[in-house]
């Protein structure tokens, strides 16, 4: 009852959105091509259906295993630097600085890489979310307060002690924050790296070859499984940091 | 009060920065018997949180020598012989309260039975059993004080560092929490250290107060509060804790110069 309340108004602005988008393209008369309207798209979907799971579950597969080895080994790594505060600030600001690197520039080059298959696009959704992962986890991990470091030091506790009753619960919402952002950008990843190349049973190839040949309709309703996947993968994340520490979220209702 | 717990002997630390050498403290000797409730007051500056942290192996002294039951305070450490309370409380918000006061004693590795009952007898000593399952963020400034006074009795230390861990609370509180601190260490047979910069608090609750001055910390004079115990409300209408208190302020004037007169060297107990 409570989610419902939430979350209506969001619902109700959404349907004035498609109506209002229905309306627009009928008013003004717009080509389909241009802009079809949400019910040709939806009926596109309908046909092509088959073919578009087929393809989004070939894309979803390269997200979601690029986004469980690219944020895995950031974790890992993170907690690798954590240990030794020198090498974590030699590698940081690089670290940082990765990301106004437009890691998707080098799709064309995975390619010739990886091969035109999901390897190279795995590949890009890893640099993609590693170097956020470990930004945000590292944070975490070496931001804990000096007092809760002495207060673990008073009672003599080791050092494994104290990385798992301190260091990790304490950087669980930042890493977090980091895998919500990271979920997103998996699925942008994936897509937008096939457009570079690939079979033509994926998200990005279809969108692009639909497209190039103006089935516009054939084009969105690509693009409207792209956006499921997309926040399915969302809220997937969103539902494990509920899980892994419900404290942080009792504390915002409270 | 026979055995000396605590023995620190010609105890100096000086920090090294970028800055330069800063000199916090110089040739403090002292020795604290057990059971004995000591105060450590002081200017900003004076070195008694540093003190503490020596006292507890938190921090090492640049020179002298520092004895706890007749130990190196590094292996008191390493025997769990200390009990922590910080100004602010330093309580997990992952973990409930009842969770919190039980950390020491996973950190120890105590069997099953004392993390589950010791946890709760400690919340019935602060008074606090009904909040046993809150979290930390769910209690007011004073409660999860409480919370980590029973955390640092959980082991039942024999010796209580605490640094200044009423002063970010309001006057009523910090008065009703004094009170309850004494009962607590009456039902323990813990030795006290207590850093503040309160002189009432200071009086209120030492059989001795440490004055120290600053720049670089030295104990100015030790102060033996001969106030009956047990201590009440009473006790602080008493003529006697306001002519302690006065001492005491005196004693901080001196350090400040303001009485003109120059600052006695640094003593051990009476």
């Amino acid at each position: 009852m409570r989610l419902a309340r939430e979350y209506a108004p969001a619902a109700l602005v959404l349907v004035a959105g498609l109506l209002a988008w229905e309306a627009v393209v009928y008013v003004f008369s717009i080509q389909f091509y241009l802009l079809p309207a949400p019910n040709v798209i939806v009926q596109s979907l309908r046909e092509t259906y088959p073919l578009l799971v087929e393809a989004g579950l070939y894309t979803f597969t390269e997200a979601v295993i690029g986004f469980a080895l690219g944020c895995g080994g950031g974790i890992l790594a993170a907690m690798a630097a954590s240990t030794s505060p020198g090498f974590a600030g030699l590698v940081l600001p690089y670290a940082v600085a990765s990301a106004s690197v437009p890691i998707i520039a080098l799709a064309p080059l995975a390619i010739v890489w990886f091969g035109v298959e999901q390897g190279s696009k795995i590949a890009i959704v890893v640099l993609m979310t590693f170097f956020p992962t470990f930004v945000s986890t590292l944070r975490g991990l070496t931001s804990v307060t000096p007092q809760s470091l002495e207060l673990m030091q008073s009672y003599a506790a080791t050092e494994r002690q104290i990385f798992l009753k301190t260091r990790l619960p304490h950087s669980l919402p930042m890493m977090f924050t980091a895998l919500r952002a990271c979920a997103t950008l998996a699925m942008i990843g994936a897509v937008v790296s096939e457009f570079f190349g690939g079979p033509v049973k994926s998200l990005g190839v279809y969108i692009k070859s639909t497209a190039a040949l103006f089935q516009t309709r054939q084009a969105w309703s690509a693009i409207l499984v792209a956006c499921a996947l997309g926040l399915l993968f969302y809220f997937a994340v969103v539902l494990a940091e509920r899980l892994a520490m419900p404290w942080h979220f009792e504390r915002r209702e409270h | 009060m026979a055995s000396p717990i605590i023995e620190l002997a010609d105890v100096a630390k000086t920090f090294e920065s970028r800055a330069g050498a800063t000199e916090a403290l110089r040739a403090v000797s002292l020795t604290i018997e057990a059971g004995e409730f000591v105060s450590i007051i002081g200017p900003s500056g004076c070195g008694k949180s540093s003190l503490l942290r020596i006292v507890g192996d938190l921090v090492e002294p640049t020179a002298g020598v520092v004895r706890v039951k007749g130990k190196n305070a590094h292996q008191a450490r390493l025997d769990r012989d200390y009990g922590i309370v910080f100004q602010t409380p330093v309580l997990y918000e992952w973990r409930t309260v009842l969770d919190n006061i039980r950390l020491p004693l996973e950190l120890a590795g105590r069997p099953r039975a004392e993390r589950e009952q010791r946890p709760r007898a400690l919340l019935r000593l602060v008074g606090l059993q009904d909040f046993a399952g809150h979290h930390p963020w769910q209690l007011s400034g004073g409660m999860q004080q409480r919370v980590s006074i029973a955390r640092a009795l959980a082991l039942n230390p024999s010796i209580l560092l605490m640094d200044e861990p009423f002063g970010a609370l309001d006057e009523m509180t910090r008065e009703r929490l004094n009170q309850e601190l004494l009962q607590v260490c009456a039902e323990t047979t813990a030795t006290a250290l207590f850093v503040t910069h309160s002189i009432a608090e200071a009086v209120f609750l030492s059989s001795r107060i440490v004055v120290m001055s600053p720049r670089p910390g030295t104990i100015d004079r030790v102060v033996t509060v001969d106030l009956p115990r047990p201590r009440t409300d009473k006790t602080r209408a008493l003529p006697r804790f306001f002519e302690l208190v006065t001492e005491v302020r005196q004693s901080l004037r001196e350090d400040a110069g303001l009485a003109g007169k120059p600052a006695r060297p640094g003593g051990s107990g009476p």
